[in-house]
């Protein structure tokens, strides 16, 4: 500990400084926050302002860790989340792989996300409410607990709303048990404004606000061909152009849903394509026919023809 | 008089953190965590009161700790336990049960002796406490059942 005081001591600092050598680059390799980082660019296209963030976060975790070694106070940072964005922008997907990753820099005890949303927390009659949301609680410590389209805890309008008093004990739960469980509530934007300025309590105990920008074209076509590779499909070089141009046009269209258009548009591509080979079916085919998404399958959409 | 019952019953009470680590242990072991009370010491008393459902879902002791915490908030004069139900086939029993809470005065017990024909003596074991009606029977206790 005299050591420690040392560190803060300008007078003393000369001697100590430097005597204390941290391998930095031991505990990242300790931690296998590499693999999962580089899982998380490899599966997870574009991203970027929220692969910059869960980066920054890892980085503050380390460090907690190396101060940590040698002594110096390391209050543990908080680090509920909000992330907001349109729909089909990743937000779920990014929050069920946080829990590796927390779990992996040693800041949550468990790997595990409990996802809920508004019913799962709020009851129907007085007193339901509160054993409701401490059973999810309950099951969420130790790990992430996830809270989708998180506006819906708050019903203005209705005045007796049994909301309120779901969000009361969350915000106890997520100031005394820091230590336990994060938080990550997740909704589109404009909507969660509206419940954060309602809501200061809530507002002031999230740190880290993260925005998922809507795709890019270029982004939407490799999350295709990602999606298809997922799925033991590809997608046949002409049919990849028809994507492009598929995506070109529906992305203009009304709701349009980001990366779940797209799986939804592999989706009925896969239907197509069952369709075809099943019509053909009196010649044999081989693994490619099976495999293989033509460029008919995504031509014959209705986006094409509207 | 010191009650011991159940598993680590002649080892000194556990601390949080000891009992933190044998939740853990029987979640891992996938087994139903329950939280029970009382304010009748006898051995052969099986009718402690469930406090709450037995924890099956629960990946991590926090969550049981939570319930432990406000079972003995609501009953700091009582004794407390906890069970460890094994579901699985074979066993469908308790694994583990453990005091970890009890009250600050503990009476005891009084054998009673009495004699029956041929002098045979017939032994009856009664808690002092048990004597009072629930309520006052370990000071400020709440009432059983409540
Ligand atoms: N960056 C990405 N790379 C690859 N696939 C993605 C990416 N983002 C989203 N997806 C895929 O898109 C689908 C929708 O994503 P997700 O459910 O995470 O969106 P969301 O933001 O939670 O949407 P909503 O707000 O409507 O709930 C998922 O099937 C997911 O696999
Ligand atoms: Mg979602």
């Amino acid at each position: 500990m005299s050591e420690t005081a040392d560190l803060l001591d300008p007078e003393a600092s000369d001697r100590t400084s430097d005597r204390q050598l941290i391998d930095l680059d031991a505990l990242y390799r300790e931690s296998g926050i590499g693999g999962m980082l580089a899982g998380m660019d490899r599966e997870l296209v574009g991203l970027v302002p929220v692969k910059t963030r869960i980066r920054e976060i890892a980085a503050l975790l380390l460090v907690e860790r190396a101060r940590r070694s040698i002594g110096l106070r390391a209050e543990p940072p908080s680090l509920h989340m909000c992330f907001t964005g349109n729909p089909g922008t990743g937000k779920t997907t990014v929050a069920r792989r946080m829990a590796g990753l927390l779990h992996g820099l040693g800041y949550i005890r468990r790997d595990h996300v409990v996802s809920v949303t508004r019913d799962d927390l709020v009851g129907q009659y007085i007193g339901h409410t509160a054993p409701k949301t401490k059973e999810v609680l309950k099951r969420a410590m130790g790990g992430v607990l996830f809270i989708d389209e998180a506006y819906y805890l708050y019903r203005p309008e209705n005045e007796r709303d049994y909301g309120q008093e779901a969000i009361e004990i969350l915000l106890q739960v997520m100031e005394d048990n820091r230590d336990d469980l994060v938080v990550i509530l997740a909704g589109y934007r404009d909507r969660m404004e509206v419940f954060f300025r309602s809501n200061p309590g809530m507002a002031s105990r999230i740190a880290h606000h993260v925005d998922f920008p809507d795709y890019e074209a270029d982004e939407l076509l490799e999350i295709a061909r990602l999606l298809a590779a997922g799925m033991q499909y590809r997608l046949a070089p002409e049919a990849e152009r028809a994507m492009a141009d598929y995506i070109l046009r529906r992305m203009v269209q009304p709701r349009f849903a980001n990366a779940r258009s797209i799986r939804n548009a592999l989706d009925r591509a896969r239907l197509r394509q069952a369709n075809r080979l099943f019509e053909a079916r009196s010649s044999a085919i081989g693994a490619t026919d099976l495999l293989t998404i033509a460029e008919e399958d995504i031509r014959r959409s209705r986006v094409f023809t509207q | 008089m010191r009650l011991t019952q159940g598993q680590f019953s002649f080892l000194p009470d556990l601390t949080d953190g000891e009992i933190t680590k044998q939740v853990q242990y029987a979640l891992d072991q996938g087994w139903a965590v329950a939280v029970e009370f009382t304010n009748d010491p006898h051995p052969r008393n099986s009718y402690w009161t469930m406090w709450g459902n037995p924890m099956f879902d629960l990946r991590d002791a926090k969550g049981v700790m939570m319930e432990i915490d406000a079972c003995r908030a609501a009953h700091p004069d009582q004794y407390v336990k906890v069970l460890a139900f094994d579901s699985s086939h074979g066993f469908e029993t308790v694994r583990m049960s453990y005091l970890i809470n009890r009250p600050a005065e503990e009476p005891g017990f009084e054998l009673l002796r009495a004699e029956g024909p041929g002098r045979r003596i017939g032994y009856t074991v009664r808690s002092y406490a048990a004597g009072r009606p629930p309520g006052e029977r370990y000071g400020r206790e709440t009432r059983h059942g409540t």
